[in-house]
């Protein structure tokens, strides 16, 4: 299925009046979909991606992480696909597997290893973790960990946004878990009504943490489901970067041409355990080695050496430069200083409303 | 702390210009959504039935016609979906006022008001604040049975982040909504079901009223009776007889359910050193509890009795008219315990 709906984005009309202190301004000027990523940015972002991920993975093994944390290895060119779509002025909301979305979308390295070791200078101070990575000054609206729980949230900013006629766009980043939630159906219900500028990226990994996709829903294609809301729904090889690429932009421009929302069904995998509790009991090592075969970083690599885009040479140095700006948030976080426990009740109410 | 309120009475007559009208609950809650919509166009109504209907209870009756249907905005039955579109509105920049039709349907949408409204603040380290007023119907008396009945204004109030209020006059029900629009914070506001047809009088030039502190409606020496919301009623019709009886009785509106108003409580128990506390929800675990357990803390060598407390029986909320009244606080419960507690 392809969107039918492309016209520019509408101007703004209500942008003079001034926002709330908390609240970003509405824009000067109407968000534009940016231009389609090179190959190279997206090579760029899913090593960024890969490396974060695979360092936390053993700094997690050497107890310098804690708690949950869900890696996002596998899946990075539906993150790097879908966020090279978006305006700076575009909102994202995501899920506890957020690290990379979160770096897709220019959140700095540093902060969001600094949060994962819970320090002041993470991106909430220590008191979000992994699952919880927030930078609003990036329209990043929060790891959500509560399955489904940031859709309604997205159709609100998508709201707000269509009641102002910025022209801007939300994404919601959920999974195939999300989508037997009530949640997401009411929000895809409400938001196929009002005609909200949402693009629901739905990450298809296959599992529900560790249900199977076919024992979890009697229906087991997504998009035909999502389109009966009456929205446009396709499905997209998730581990193709320039597919996810191309099928965001389409999306995405017929979200801002006023089309209401659309649904992309991202078909992904992830190579690791849903977390690091997790024992991975439920897959075959047959099947993880299938798709790892598919691995979306090699694949792109290889695509672009054949099209004499990238040689040994090349992909060394943006390996080392991925690895070296990963290492760097490491040292930066290992040496940052934590938050006083005196400023535990920080943050639970503004401060306007804190005694004095 | 806002004066002592009239629940009932008042002529049927107009009133000279500048003189106090007499108007009901309903009456004062629309009002307030009217002055918010027209005050800041990022203020603007959600909910079940809020539009064409005009309201589940027919607050928002009118409003419709007045403002459009982008900002009197009919839902459909998703209390998940509309509450937390309250939410990103907020984040969005917007001033959004949710209606949810009962405390009872707000379970549906307590994931939202839990884990996004209360939380995003505190887990973004600051970066989101939530500017978003919910409003609900809660409590009993309308033989609305067992899943529209409930008084559960107490567990929002267990949640940090939340401010709760409990308007139980006219006054407060016409002056809440401004204050609580300009909160920077998620703010709950409890309307039970039952106050919505009483009256009281308004003062043509009452402003915003604070949050922060209880009010004492009633002044007394004997016994400091504490309330809120659908309560309060019937505690002043206690008040009422006791004093026939001679016995004083003071009277404390909790009005804001968190942050709880120690202070005025405390205060007024160090004066009568006897205390009732009437509560519609349920004892076990009821906000009662929790004021009874910061009286003990604060004002514990103040008591000459022990703490009494008059709530609903533990038993979800019945049918029948003589059941459901039976299961509910009463003003000679009050007055019962008034009296066990003075002696």
């Amino acid at each position: 299925m392809t969107p039918a709906r492309q016209s520019p984005p509408r101007p703004g009309r209500r942008n003079a009046r001034a926002a709330a202190p908390a609240a970003p301004a509405p824009p000067a000027a109407p968000a534009v979909t940016p231009p389609a990523p090179t190959r190279l940015d997206l090579l760029r972002t899913m090593l960024l991606v890969r490396h974060f991920e695979e360092r936390c993975f053993e700094l997690y093994s050497g107890r310098e992480i804690r708690g949950f944390l869900h890696l996002y290895t596998g899946e990075e060119a539906v993150a790097a696909g879908v966020t090279a779509a978006l305006a700076p002025d575009d909102a994202v909301v995501s899920t506890y597997r957020d690290h990379g979305h979160a770096l897709a979308r220019g959140v700095p390295a540093d902060a969001v290893m600094a949060e994962m070791f819970g320090k002041a200078t993470g991106t909430s101070g220590g008191r979000g973790g992994s699952m919880h990575i927030f930078d609003v000054s990036r329209r990043f609206y929060g790891g959500n960990a509560i399955v489904g729980g940031g859709l309604p949230l997205a159709a609100g900013l998508a709201l707000a946004d269509r009641m102002r006629d910025t022209g801007r766009v939300t994404c919601c980043f959920f999974g195939d878990g999300a989508f037997a939630e009530g949640e997401f159906h009411e929000t895809a219900n409400l938001a196929a009504l009002w005609r909200l500028p949402l693009l629901l990226a739905c990450e298809n990994n296959l599992y529900a943490m560790g249900t199977k996709l076919a024992h979890e829903h009697a229906v087991t294609d997504l998009a035909l489901r999502a389109a009966s809301y009456g929205m446009p729904a396709w499905s997209v090889d998730g581990m193709d970067a320039t597919a996810v690429a191309l099928a965001a932009r389409q999306a995405v421009d017929g979200v801002r041409g006023g089309g209401g929302p659309y649904f992309l069904e991202l078909r992904t995998y992830r190579f690791r355990a849903h977390s690091m509790y997790d024992p991975d009991r439920y897959r075959s090592k047959e099947e993880i080695a299938r798709w790892r075969a598919r691995d979306p970083v090699t694949a792109l690599a290889a695509r672009m050496r054949v099209d004499g885009e990238l040689d040994d040479d090349a992909l060394k140095k943006l390996e080392d430069l991925a690895a070296r700006e990963v290492e760097d948030a490491v040292e930066a976080a290992r040496a940052a200083p934590e938050e006083p426990a005196a400023d535990l009740l920080r943050h639970v109410v503004s401060p306007a409303e804190e005694p004095a | 702390m806002t004066g002592p309120g009239t629940l009932t009475g008042g002529g049927p007559g107009a009133p000279p210009s500048g003189a106090p009208r007499t108007v009901t609950y309903r009456e004062a809650l629309r009002e307030a959504l009217r002055e918010a919509l027209a005050a800041d166009d990022r203020v603007f109504l959600m909910g079940e039935d809020v539009g064409e209907y005009g309201g589940g209870f027919g607050v928002s009756l009118g409003l419709l016609e007045e403002f459009g249907p982008e900002r009197v905005r009919d839902t459909p039955l998703s209390e998940s979906a509309f509450t937390g579109a309250g939410i990103g509105a907020a984040l969005g920049g917007m001033r959004p006022i949710v209606e949810i039709m009962t405390v009872n349907f707000s379970m549906l949408a307590l994931d939202q008001i839990l884990n996004n409204a209360a939380t995003l603040l505190h887990m973004s380290g600051g970066q989101c604040p939530v500017p978003l007023v919910i409003r609900m119907t809660t409590g009993a008396g309308r033989q609305l049975a067992a899943q529209h009945s409930h008084s559960l204004e107490n567990w929002y109030a267990h949640i940090p982040g939340l401010r709760v209020l409990a308007p139980a006059t006219v006054e407060d029900a016409r002056h809440m909504l401004a204050p609580a629009l300009a909160d920077p914070d998620p703010v709950l506001i409890f309307e039970h079901g039952s106050l919505y047809n009483t009256s009281g009088e308004l003062a043509p030039d009452a402003g915003p009223v604070g949050l922060d502190r209880a009010a004492v409606r009633r002044e007394g020496r004997d016994v400091t009776l504490v309330t809120h919301g659908g309560c309060l009623p019937k505690v002043l019709e206690a008040a009422g007889a006791l004093a026939a009886d001679g016995v004083s009785a003071e009277v404390v509106d909790l009005r804001t359910l968190r942050p709880l108003d120690d202070a005025t409580v405390v205060e007024s128990v160090a004066r009568t050193h006897r205390v009732v506390l009437v509560d519609e929800g349920w004892r076990s675990g009821s906000l009662a509890a929790e004021v009874a357990a910061r009286i003990g803390e604060q004002a514990f060598y103040e008591l000459d009795a022990p703490v009494e407390r008059v709530c609903s029986a533990e038993v979800p909320v019945p049918y029948a008219h003589h059941l459901e009244q039976a299961a509910l606080p009463q003003a000679a419960d009050v007055v019962a315990a008034a009296r066990r507690a003075v002696g």
